[in-house]
């Protein structure tokens, strides 16, 4: 493929420059691995080497098609998978070789909503953040509580403390799943396409929250999604995935081009820059009509 | 926000053994041979003085050979099911599971039966017997539940179900070619039965199993809690899914071995106990351990005292008690369910 595949590492960002000179947290250095249905057989799924870097207080969305190997790449960030070769490291820790109890209060997962098994409260759902954390008998001590309050506090969800899970509408549910995500106190917070359930206000205001959290917490977000037009609106960073391949990483002006996007994404496409420099996707040919994430939904969905 | 305190904990389970307290004394007051409280009180205190040999020895015979025993391993057995019914439900994701429906007491019973006929000189064979066989088909069980690598909870129903009345098939072609063995003490085990007196010893082996049992599912208490709010999210917070899965199957195991060996394959407690524990307390495993383990002490020892009274002087198997009262709860279980 003629596709550039050495990716733009650490680019300071165009979205305030806030991450200009923060640490870097996660680096993720020629990161491959292989699917195989047994043993011996050749791979059904292959992640190619990819690499990227992510620093304190910034947004990387992991943007593609389905089987484009964005959740394959999720799952070496969040430790669940062990890189084939190269290296997936936290603060200069191996994620794959921490252990799960330490795993866990650095790195937290937001996925898309599991059925729950018997009727929980949002509160008590939220202490769960608490586990990695906590000892012997496994009593939630006060800090943890207040712990789990702020969490709820911080994603405006104080009023469904004491409401059943299973009654609340999908997008105070996500806010829920997000507290949780917060009372671990993690550095790293990974979300896997948190959108999909939700309405367009809904997304923007997840997203809005996610932006002030990391540079409230200093968390380093990490977002898998296919909705091209929040990405653009929301990253950082974006590293764009087609076909198990990292085709380019860097700010969504610098990857946001046409034809990149329309071999990605199979449909045709124009971008322009929008007035804060960030870029816009549309149909080609209805600029001012239908924006890209009705198309995505349409095409996908 | 209203966590879960040791108080608060110690509460729970003071009121159900106090409850406990009185379903036993009831339990020994009432029977073929009526007991009044004071007499009752009377001869229990001589004997916690020590002056058992003022105990007049019809008492002793009636109280403390007949009744006590069998309200004993009531408790036993009633705990040792419930618990194994509630860890079931956490790890099959099911709340229709039990020992019971899933087959997992008919594989013991098919145990501990074979235990009998290959090895009867082993000491304590009819319990490891069974143990191995509850394992063996919580494994089988489990296997043939799943559809396309995922645990499906209509399928694993009926896998269980399949399960059962397969073993209890296998149990029925080892009964009848058994011969000279007691018939009907042989359809009462099957059935459910507590009414067979033990050695004293295996009480204490059934003791020492419920408190090993049972004590190693409560350490995972806080991980089944996350666990049930879905499998992959609680590897996310830093459980260890594989070893907490492993503890909970094998205990659970022994749990129902041990119940069945002594006392055949009795139905719905597994079921019916955690539920109620649940609606009273809330789904905290914390909670829900122990609390369904006194539960089903509660029941067990209220069920059989039923099976042995309301058609006196003939008794009921005790099975059969708790089938006729959970076999209608779980349909309605399932019938909300599926709603």
């Amino acid at each position: 493929m003629s596709t550039p595949n050495n990716p733009v590492v650490g680019m300071p960002s165009q979205s305030g420059g806030q991450q200009t000179g923060e640490p870097v947290r996660l680096t993720v250095e020629q990161a491959s691995y292989a699917y195989h249905t047994k043993g011996n057989t050749a791979p059904v799924f292959t992640l190619a080497a990819t690499s990227f870097e992510a620093r304190q207080r910034e947004i990387v969305t992991i943007l593609g098609p389905n089987a484009s190997g964005k959740s394959t790449l999720l799952k070496l960030i969040a430790g669940s998978l062990e890189p084939l070769s190269g290296r997936v490291e936290l603060e200069g820790f191996e994620i794959s070789r921490l252990n799960p109890r330490t795993r866990a209060q650095r790195i937290a997962m937001v996925h898309q909503e599991s059925p729950l098994l018997f009727p929980t409260r949002a509160g008590e759902y939220v202490l769960q953040g608490r586990h990695p954390y906590s000892r012997m008998m496994r009593f939630e001590t006060e800090n943890d509580i207040q712990i789990a309050e702020n969490a709820l506090a911080q994603v405006g969800a104080t009023h469904l403390r004491d409401r059943w899970m299973h009654e609340i509408s999908g997008g105070e549910k996500q806010r829920v799943i997000l507290a949780r995500a917060l009372a671990q106190q993690p550095i790293l917070l990974l979300l896997d396409e948190p959108t999909l359930h939700l309405d367009i206000g809904a997304q923007v205001e997840l997203l809005e929250r996610l932006r002030q959290l990391a540079l409230e917490n200093r968390y380093t977000v990490i977002v898998v999604t296919h909705e091209l037009s929040l990405a653009a609106e929301f990253a950082d960073q974006v590293v764009l995935m087609h076909n198990g391949k990292c085709l380019r990483v860097g700010t969504p002006a610098e990857v946001y081009r046409r034809d990149l996007l329309e071999q990605v994404f199979e449909a045709p496409l124009d971008v322009d820059i929008g007035p804060e420099g960030r870029p816009r996707v549309h149909i080609r040919g209805t600029k001012t009509g239908r924006p890209a994430p009705i198309l995505m939904q349409d095409k996908l969905f | 926000m209203k966590p879960l305190t040791l108080s608060r904990l110690f509460w729970i389970c003071g009121s159900l053994l106090t409850v406990l307290f009185v379903v036993v004394v009831v339990a020994l007051k009432v029977g073929a041979v009526p007991i009044s409280i004071a007499d009752l009180a009377l001869n229990l205190g001589r004997v916690i003085l020590g002056r058992a040999s003022q105990v007049p020895s019809e008492y002793r015979f009636v109280v403390f050979d007949l009744r006590l025993p069998r309200i004993f391993l009531a408790m036993l057995v009633g705990g040792a099911l419930s618990v194994s019914g509630t860890s079931f439900q956490a790890l099959l994701r099911n709340p229709l599971a039990d020992p019971y429906v899933l087959g997992v007491s008919s594989g013991g019973a098919v145990g501990a039966i074979m235990g009998l006929i290959f090895a009867p000189q082993i000491p304590l064979v009819a319990p490891l017997a069974a143990f191995l066989g509850a394992i063996a088909t919580i494994a089988a069980v489990y296997f043939l539940g799943r559809r396309k690598g995922q645990l499906d909870s209509t399928t694993l129903l009926l896998a269980g179900i399949i399960s059962a009345s397969f073993l209890s098939a296998v149990i029925s072609f080892l009964v009848t070619t058994l011969a000279g063995q007691n018939l009907r003490g042989i359809v009462f085990w099957l059935m459910g039965d507590l009414s067979t007196p033990l050695p004293d010893a295996l009480h204490w082996v059934l003791l020492a199993g419920l408190i090993l049992g049972v004590g190693a599912i409560y350490t995972t208490a806080a991980d089944l809690n996350v666990i049930t709010a879905g499998e992959r999210e609680a590897i996310h917070l830093g459980v260890d899914v594989t070893r907490v899965k492993l503890v909970v199957y094998v205990s659970a195991s022994l749990l129902t071995g041990l119940a069945v060996s002594v006392s055949g394959a009795i139905g719905y407690v597994g079921l019916l106990v955690p539920h109620a524990m649940r609606m009273l307390f809330g789904s905290d495993y914390r909670v829900l351990i122990p609390s369904s383990m006194i539960g089903g002490a509660i029941a067990l020892v209220a069920a059989d005292t039923l099976a042995r009274t309301v058609m006196k002087p003939t008794e009921l198997p005790v099975g059969a008690v708790t089938a006729i009262l959970g076999a209608p709860f779980f349909i309605y279980l399932l019938r909300r369910r599926l709603q």
